[in-house]
């Protein structure tokens, strides 16, 4: 597959605040008092710049709609331009749709602890009507927002005139009723639920139920249920808290539902484990009924053995069979029927196997990787330095490492393969493992659900590749 | 019998297990200023290292100096050092993971039973943890410096006599059980 760089290059910038946004329901009111007060006070920190780098990226189920979540809290949608039959050869671009400010920094005055505000994780619900939803969450709150367009406005009102003010009742000699008239089309987001209260560590997953009602949202020790229409409860369906603290050795990193079967989710752990759990055996899910690991290679021990095998992202594949894990050097795909092993390994930068001193030193080693899966299963994909970005075909067993970065690719060219100089001679157009970036690194990255369109969180740029056109 | 040329190796791991350790107690301390606060999974990686480092760099210093500290034999020497981390006061705060771990069956029984009395030895200074004090300035520093528990003491005078740069073990000591 050759992808070819559309000019959608979005280069996210401050300023911080959107319009769009409408306060969230009456019972928070309280709350929000609190949180315009903490506001100045925690911008003491130059976070310009900062704010601006991007999270999360997520497709919705149909392609349509793509959402970043930044470190300022912000989620930016993007639309798919509908395609028109007299420019058959210009696929449809994603433009900017909505903004909206979706959390804000708050302060935890129990704890004395500040809550960050970027967004972790976003996940689309299904679409059952004209209007798009979808969860977003920081280390502590899951909101649901509701995306909608509105294109028309009623005008005649009889008690108020056109700019709102109220009429003297003296100058209303008749009745009439209001019309609606068309206006220029304006994105609204409301945010129509949210779910606090319920973690105590920090929220590092989200996941939709496949029965549309529920989701869970995953700190480091408990996993969550939800209603999507309960706020004030959730379940709490897994816990890995330890009686004492002390003996904690492992935490939780990532947590999804099977995408058919509504009873059955999956957890990963930062010991490199992945668990299957069934709902339907007990309320709380503490056995697993799958356990998966493999058993570490003694050859490779080193100080930071524990470190590169903490699984950063768990995926299930698009037809339910396998399990998709990102750790700090590899990608393995599981099959869900064989718990002792993974079905494939793929090295994403095995090169850096011998830099992890440093990459400890300079905190890459703690970076969390996600992987995704192509809408077939075929293909799957995940960052790594560099603005590099590698890909797998499972099926041929070929694999290529693209970047996404201005310079080294003009809009529309096809992309250029990449190649990293392990150790030798190097040759033109590879780059030594000494020249790599590490600075530029892609986190997040997500596929069209039926297409191959990708979409490339580089820092604060997003990057979205679609698949030549003949 | 070690040779020489073990002698260096030694040195070589010994060196990188201490720079390891101090890296690791650097990025413990940065991590206390961090904005949302101290992660969990972060912290108990970073003690995971840490752990790995200060087993390995006790065994090396122990193999290139065999003469080193006074009675002591290895035996103490070993609880000694894992029993503080247990002594670590479990926080109300969900940050502060301990460096032990459960893999070390046969000193866990016996830790258990040291450092339970140690728990209830000093309420005050637990309970003094428990105003939130991890956000303000770290009680380690020298100026403030806490009455150091027997078992510390041992363990401290033990580092001191056998390595002149005693610093980093000290530290550790004492930002394992601050934390």
């Amino acid at each position: 597959m050759a992808l070819r760089d559309t000019s959608s290059l979005h280069q996210l910038k401050s300023p911080k605040r959107d319009l769009d946004t409408q306060p969230p329901d009456s019972s928070m009111e309280e709350e929000s008092d609190t949180r315009k007060i903490n506001n100045s006070f925690l911008r003491d920190h130059n976070y310009a710049t900062e704010a601006d780098i991007i999270s999360t990226v997520e497709f919705n189920s149909s392609g349509e709609l793509l959402a970043t979540g930044d470190k300022g809290g912000r989620v930016v949608v993007f639309q798919r331009e509908q395609e028109s039959k007299s420019q058959s050869q210009r696929r449809g671009e994603y433009n900017v749709y909505s903004t909206f400010q979706s959390h804000e920094p708050e302060f935890d005055y129990l704890k004395s602890l500040e809550i960050e505000e970027k967004i972790n994780k976003i996940k689309w619900l299904p679409q059952q009507n004209a209007a798009y939803f979808l969860l977003s969450t920081n280390d502590k709150t899951v909101k649901l927002w509701k995306i909608s367009e509105r294109d028309k406005r009623p005008e005649g009102y009889n008690l108020k005139d056109e700019d709102g003010r109220i009429r003297d009742p003296s100058t209303i000699t008749s009745l009439r009723v209001p019309v609606l008239q068309p206006m220029d089309l304006m994105v609204e987001a409301t945010a129509r639920r949210v779910f606090s209260n319920a973690h105590t560590y920090h929220i590092n997953s989200i996941s939709v139920n496949s029965d549309h009602q529920t989701y869970i949202s995953t700190d480091d020790l408990q996993v969550n249920l939800w209603n999507l229409e309960i706020t004030n409860r959730s379940f709490n369906i897994v816990d890995i808290k330890p009686a004492n603290m002390e003996e904690l050795t492992e935490v939780i990193t990532s947590a999804e539902f099977h995408p058919q079967q509504c009873h059955t989710f999956a957890y990963s752990s930062s010991k490199g484990s992945i668990r299957l759990c069934d709902m339907r055996q007990a309320a709380l899910c503490d056995r697993h009924c799958k356990y998966f690991e493999e058993p570490e290679d003694p050859s490779t021990r080193s100080f930071f053995s524990e470190i590169i095998s903490s699984i950063s992202d768990v995926k299930f594949s698009h037809n339910g069979r396998y399990l998709m894990t990102r750790d700090y050097l590899t990608v393995k795909v599981w099959d869900l029927q064989m718990e002792n092993k993974p079905l494939e390994t793929y090295q994403v930068h095995d090169y850096l196997r011998g830099k992890l001193c440093s990459l400890y030193e300079n905190d890459c080693i703690f970076d969390k990787f996600e992987c995704v899966w192509n809408g077939s299963d075929s293909v799957i994909m995940t960052g790594s330095y560099n603005n590099f970005f590698r890909m797998f075909d499972r099926n041929t067993k070929r694999d290529v490492t693209l970047e996404a970065s201005r310079e080294n690719s003009k809009p529309r060219a096809i992309l250029k393969p990449r190649k990293v100089c392990i150790g030798g001679k190097r040759r033109k157009d590879e780059i030594s493992v000494d020249s790599l970036d590490f600075s530029k690194k892609i986190l997040h990255t997500t596929w069209h659900p039926h297409e191959n369109i990708i979409a490339v969180a580089a820092t604060n740029n997003l990057y979205i590749f679609q698949d030549k056109v003949n | 019998m070690s040779t020489a040329a073990d002698m260096d190796v030694n040195m070589d791991v010994n060196m990188e297990a201490r720079r390891i350790l101090a890296v690791s107690i650097s990025k413990l301390y940065a991590s206390r200023a961090q904005r949302g606060g101290l992660r969990l999974h972060r912290s108990l990686l970073l003690s995971l290292v840490m752990r790995s480092a200060r087993d390995i760099y006790h065994s090396s210093s122990r193999d290139s100096e065999p003469h080193s500290g006074p009675s002591p034999p290895e035996e103490p020497m070993d609880t000694t050092s894992s029993v503080e981390p247990e002594r670590t006061v479990s926080e109300p705060q969900p940050t502060s993971p301990s460096a032990q771990a459960a893999t070390e069956e046969p000193e866990a029984e016996y830790e258990r039973g040291a450092s339970g009395d140690k728990e209830n030895l000093s309420p005050a200074k637990q309970s003094r943890k428990r105003r939130g004090k991890t956000s303000a300035a770290p009680d380690f520093l020298p100026s403030k410096r806490a009455r150091l528990e027997p078992g510390e003491e041992r363990y401290a005078a033990c580092c001191r006599s056998g390595h002149p740069e005693s610093l980093t073990s000290l530290s550790l000591n004492r930002v394992i059980s601050a934390f």
